[in-house]
């Protein structure tokens, strides 16, 4: 019987590994990628990038203008994550099942969240882009509607898991819900809420550029101009200008985390 | 002596096939500690939260001073029930991140608007208070603590303080020492006892350990599969009976003891 079992799981998974190497290989050939090939093209790629894809002398020209456009982007990108979390606290605490005021708020709440969370931000750019044009307003909004459905998510989540005890005990205590929402709710989630809002403004900034380069907004706008220029170094400074704000931000994000345990 | 909560054939299904509490009657006087005991599952938590509607029971009446808690439907009313009901609970339930003293207060939230609530403004009385019970419970020392620093005892404690600022009449303990060490669980049972015989405050709770219960309480009520099984005197409690509440439970069965009061001593 159990070892019945224990065979039965094997080859379930052997089941389900067999599909995946027919899918993958049947998108190979269809798509006519060749492992081989991609491989070769490696010596060669970084061959060109040590050649060309490094900041040089009159390249260190352009970085006023790239700081510029790094610190809109920066700026861009926490106000979206902060702004966002305003909001996705509200919708967090309608959706979660300890907090929620009635069934139909909640099921709305959590229909929105999911709704944002899983398109994808660079694909909210690409809709945005209809109605507000070429601009960083554009830039701002992707970024904003995307950290609204995933900090809705995690906020959500984390309400629920450190939430219902302290609740219920407040609950006992006749206090109402305004009470245990600040003086239960906030206080034992507020150090993993300001953890994902530091993770979602790391996040923000990496899509930015990627965002940037669809909005023709922020740094990505200024890397795509260079790169189509083919101006090498400008463009490669601006990626190691990124690699820099980036670590700087995850240090400092890192240090309010632990300051806050 | 009068009585102060009564149970009228209430019975409590979460959905069809989970029954947990089948026509449960039975009453409590001022001023008693009574124990409820049972296996894991029984109802015991179940039986609780139905007194100050953190659950609602199916069907039947809660007689809480001579009036049936289940036909409360204004919030307000609610709310005045609950803070009349003092409750502590295995878990502790504190706010881990806030101080002991405002994890003492916030038994006061549910005498508070929503506004003054929510900013928890205190006034000087309940903070006096406050103190004074903290240190009846031997908490000086961790007034202005942070709630994460202490002891599971201490932890415990400080749920008793919220509790009692409340004012409440009838307390009521959930498994209140099932996490905590032989000698932590011996103050905890000690401060109930005596929060029953000195500030009349009737006591309810759930326990494991049938030997703690025999030794303090004045009644016990054995349940089994959301039915009362036994219901009088710790002395009067046979073997016959604690098969019939722990059944052919092995594991519970070796925590039955022939002397409880003897073992009750040691710890
Ligand atoms: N929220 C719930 N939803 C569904 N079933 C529940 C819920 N809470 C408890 N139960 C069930 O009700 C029965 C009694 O549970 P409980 O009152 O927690 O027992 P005890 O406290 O004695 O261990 C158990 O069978 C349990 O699985
Ligand atoms: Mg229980």
């Amino acid at each position: 019987m159990k070892i019945n079992f224990l065979m039965k799981k094997r080859l379930y998974f052997l089941a389900i590994f067999l599909v995946l190497v027919v899918i993958s290989i049947g998108s190979m050939s269809m798509t006519q990628f060749s492992i081989a090939k991609c491989f070769a093209s490696i010596p060669k790629a970084i061959q060109w990038g040590f050649g060309n894809f490094y900041p040089a002398g009159d390249s260190f020209a352009r970085l006023p203008e790239i700081l510029l456009k790094l610190q809109e982007t920066l700026l861009i990108s926490i106000a979206a994550a902060s702004v966002a979390a305003i909001f996705a606290l509200f919708f967090a605490l309608m959706g979660s099942r300890i907090t929620k005021v009635n069934n139909f708020l909640a099921t709305l709440s959590r229909f929105i969240a999911n709704v944002f969370r899983n398109i994808d931000v660079s694909i909210w750019a690409l809709v945005l882009l209809f109605s507000f044009g070429q601009s960083s307003l554009t830039g701002y909004f992707a970024l904003f509607v995307a950290s609204f459905g995933f900090l809705t998510r995690a906020f959500m989540e984390t309400i629920d898991e450190v939430g219902s005890d302290t609740a219920e005990a407040l609950r006992a205590t006749g206090a109402n819900y305004f009470s245990i929402v600040f003086q239960a709710i906030i206080p034992m989630s507020v150090s993993q809420l300001i953890s994902w809002v530091l993770f979602m403004i790391e996040t923000n900034i990496r899509a930015a550029t990627l965002v940037g380069i669809l909005t023709g907004s922020g740094i990505g706008f200024l890397f795509d101009l260079y790169y189509k220029k083919m101006d090498y170094h400008a463009s490669s400074l601006v990626v190691l200008s990124l690699v820099v704000s980036i670590l700087l931000i995850e240090q400092i994000s890192n240090y309010v985390r632990r300051a806050m345990l | 002596m009068k009585t102060l909560l009564q149970f009228k054939n209430v019975s409590k299904h979460y959905d069809k096939k989970t029954v947990a509490l089948s026509d449960v009657s039975f009453s409590v006087n001022e001023g008693e500690l009574v124990s409820i005991i049972g296996p894991s599952g029984a109802g015991k938590s179940t039986l609780l939260r139905c007194i100050n509607r953190l659950i609602d029971a199916t069907s039947g009446e809660i007689i809480f001073e001579d009036k049936d808690v289940l036909q409360i439907k204004n919030k307000s009313k609610m709310r005045a029930l609950r803070t009349k009901i003092g409750m502590i609970f295995q878990n502790y339930n504190l706010v881990e991140r806030l101080s002991v003293f405002e994890n003492v207060l916030h038994g006061r939230l549910g005498y508070k608007s929503a506004l003054v609530g929510a900013l928890g403004f205190y006034s000087e009385e309940e903070k006096q208070q406050a103190i004074k019970i903290l240190q009846s419970l031997g908490l000086d020392e961790q007034i202005y603590k942070r709630c994460d620093q202490l002891s599971g005892g201490q932890k415990q404690r400080v749920g008793i303080a919220r509790a009692l600022i409340q004012e409440p009449r009838v307390l009521l303990a959930d498994e209140p020492i099932a996490s905590l060490d032989p000698s932590s669980s011996k103050v905890i049972m000690d401060q109930l006892k005596k929060i029953c015989s000195t500030l009349g405050i009737t006591v309810l709770v759930n326990l494991h350990q049938l030997d703690v219960a025999l030794n303090y309480s004045d009644r016990v009520i054995g349940i089994s599969k959301g039915r009362v099984v036994y219901d009088g005197d710790p002395a009067s409690l046979t073997d016959d009976h604690i098969q019939q509440i722990y059944g052919s439970d092995r594991e519970a069965l070796n925590l039955v003891v022939r002397e409880p009061k003897e073992v009750a001593q040691k710890i």
